[in-house]
């Protein structure tokens, strides 16, 4: 059954989105939108790393994702407003990547399949560290979960309570950075911080519990992941763009149907 | 032995000291207020005291063992946050039902269990956030201007619903307030902070205190000659103590 590449893609696509979907919940609860972003876009200095050393490039991408979320999660524990310093970040962490990848001497490096992702080309290793990143990931969540909410909630109440904030958010910080090593390969650096918000965000409405939210983020995440690739064969388009897409007419639909669900 | 006590704490925040050479001790069972100026490091103090700001000189003391409720000053739960209350009052830890219940109903707040934290009004959230701080039976009470952004006789209520939590479960309560009048009336001890302890005692001696009425002048003299006036007959707590 792993034989068939489709199959592979499918596995791939679900990995994923169960490891990103309760991840994104966070992300979006505690507005860490570019904490995401910046993390992610990192991970295209990991492949240029891994690419220059001649390192496994999951290696490469969990070290700088790793690195790039501890110095983000330093910032945001500041009291001074870090908005712009983090879309530096972002931003920056991007570019330096891009130029890194394109001036690398050995290679001819087909930069749109680490942003954009090659999903169709994940071998049975790959699908193996998918879900062993997944795994791990969302064991930590699960792990921490009841701390980490009240963390997230408010730091000073969640000390008063004996939770140390400081050791959630790197909880988090790492959970962050396995999920962005493992989501490179399906939906690229550029897209992976879609995977994590949209996903929560679309299931917000029909949530009345944090738990029901990261469990129907996981649920419309597996529906984007599969109904992409679907969508990716009939309409010929690039997969990892097409997961998103179906993740965006989720949320579009979860917010128009959100008032009618109002109470 | 007190419940709680600093000696010559030395507090600073984004390298500034906020406050330098705090002695003060709780005991069991007292309500003290404190106040002093925007800034003057009142809720640092209430911080270092639950442990979230660690003292950059001095020390603070705690009786082993010690249960610290804790009300702060705002929480803002983002509005992407799906949290009933009932949820809220089971973190981190999972409470017994009953637990929560008694609690709910100690705050004043007994059917809102089910209710979305979202939805409540700022009395009903600050009852629910007092509710939490009672979950452990605390031995002392912290509030950090706990009725910030509820009206006056709403915070006059929230102030009542404390007394009645003191004599109930005979818990310390320290807080700090705005509201100086109702507070006042409601404090065994004052203690008056800006950048130091300014002043300390019961709310006739601070409120006569120079230092204090350098900080705040006069003006809260009448608010003060009305408590003095209202609780010079017995201590009974059968009448209502309405905010004037």
């Amino acid at each position: 059954m792993l034989d068939d590449f489709v199959v592979r893609a499918a596995l791939a696509g679900v990995g994923v989105a169960l490891a990103a979907a309760p991840l994104g919940c966070f992300v979006v609860w505690r507005r860490m939108a570019y904490f995401g972003d910046a993390t992610s876009h990192a991970a295209l200095l990991g492949v240029a790393l891994a690419l220059s050393l001649d390192l496994p490039i999951f290696g490469g991408v969990l070290v700088v994702a790793l690195a790039m979320a501890l110095i983000v999660s330093g910032l945001t524990g500041r009291t001074v407003s870090t908005d712009a310093l983090l879309g530096v970040l972002a931003h920056g962490a991007l570019a330096i990547g891009l130029v890194a990848v394109s001036v690398l001497p050995n290679q001819r490096v087909d930069l749109s399949a680490y942003l954009f992702g090659e999903i169709l080309a994940v071998t049975k290793t790959d699908l193996a560290v998918i879900w062993g990143g997944a795994a791990v990931s969302v064991a930590l969540l699960v792990w921490r979960w009841q701390a980490l909410l009240s963390a997230t909630l408010s730091p000073d109440l969640a000390t008063a309570s004996g939770v140390n904030p400081k050791r959630e958010q790197l909880i988090l910080t790492l959970a962050l950075a396995l999920t962005v090593a493992v989501a490179l390969k399906v939906v690229g650096a550029l897209l992976i911080a879609a995977m994590l918000i949209i996903p929560a965000a679309a299931a917000r409405p029909f949530s009345r519990s944090p738990e029901t939210m990261a469990i129907m983020a996981a649920i419309l995440a597996t529906v984007s992941a599969l109904a992409g690739l679907a969508a990716s064969f009939v309409f010929d388009t690039p997969t990892g763009p097409s997961i998103v897409t179906v993740a965006a007419i989720l949320f579009a639909l979860s917010a128009g149907l959100a008032p009618l669900l109002r109470r | 032995m007190s419940l709680i006590s600093t000696n010559n704490l030395k507090l600073v925040l984004g390298g500034q000291i906020v406050l330098d050479g705090v002695s003060i001790a709780i005991e069991r069972g007292e309500i003290v207020t404190i106040v002093g100026p925007n800034g003057s490091g009142k809720s640092s103090l209430l911080r270092a005291l639950i442990g979230a700001l660690k003292p950059a000189g001095g020390s603070i003391t705690r009786a082993e063992g010690l249960r610290i409720g804790y009300v702060p000053q705002k929480l803002q739960i983002d509005a992407t946050l799906p949290l009933t209350v009932q949820g809220f009052l089971n973190l981190p830890r999972r409470q017994d039902r009953a637990i929560v219940t008694s609690a709910l109903n100690r705050a004043g707040v007994p059917d809102l269990a089910k209710r979305q934290m979202a939805d409540l009004s700022g009395g009903q959230f600050q009852r629910v956030l007092l509710a939490r701080a009672l979950l452990n039976t605390p031995d002392i009470l912290i509030l950090d201007e706990a009725t910030q952004g509820l009206d006056q006789p709403g915070a006059a209520a929230f102030y009542h619903q404390i007394e009645d939590v003191r004599r109930d479960m005979g818990c310390a309560v320290v807080m700090v307030s705005h509201d100086l009048h109702v507070v006042m009336a409601a404090s065994d001890r004052v203690l008056c902070l800006n950048g130091h302890v300014c002043c300390e005692g019961t709310p006739e001696i601070v409120a006569d205190a120079p230092e204090y009425r350098a900080l705040f002048g006069t003006g809260t003299q009448g608010a003060l000659a009305l408590y003095r006036h209202e609780h010079t007959h017995s201590h009974d707590h059968t009448h209502k103590h309405e905010a004037p």
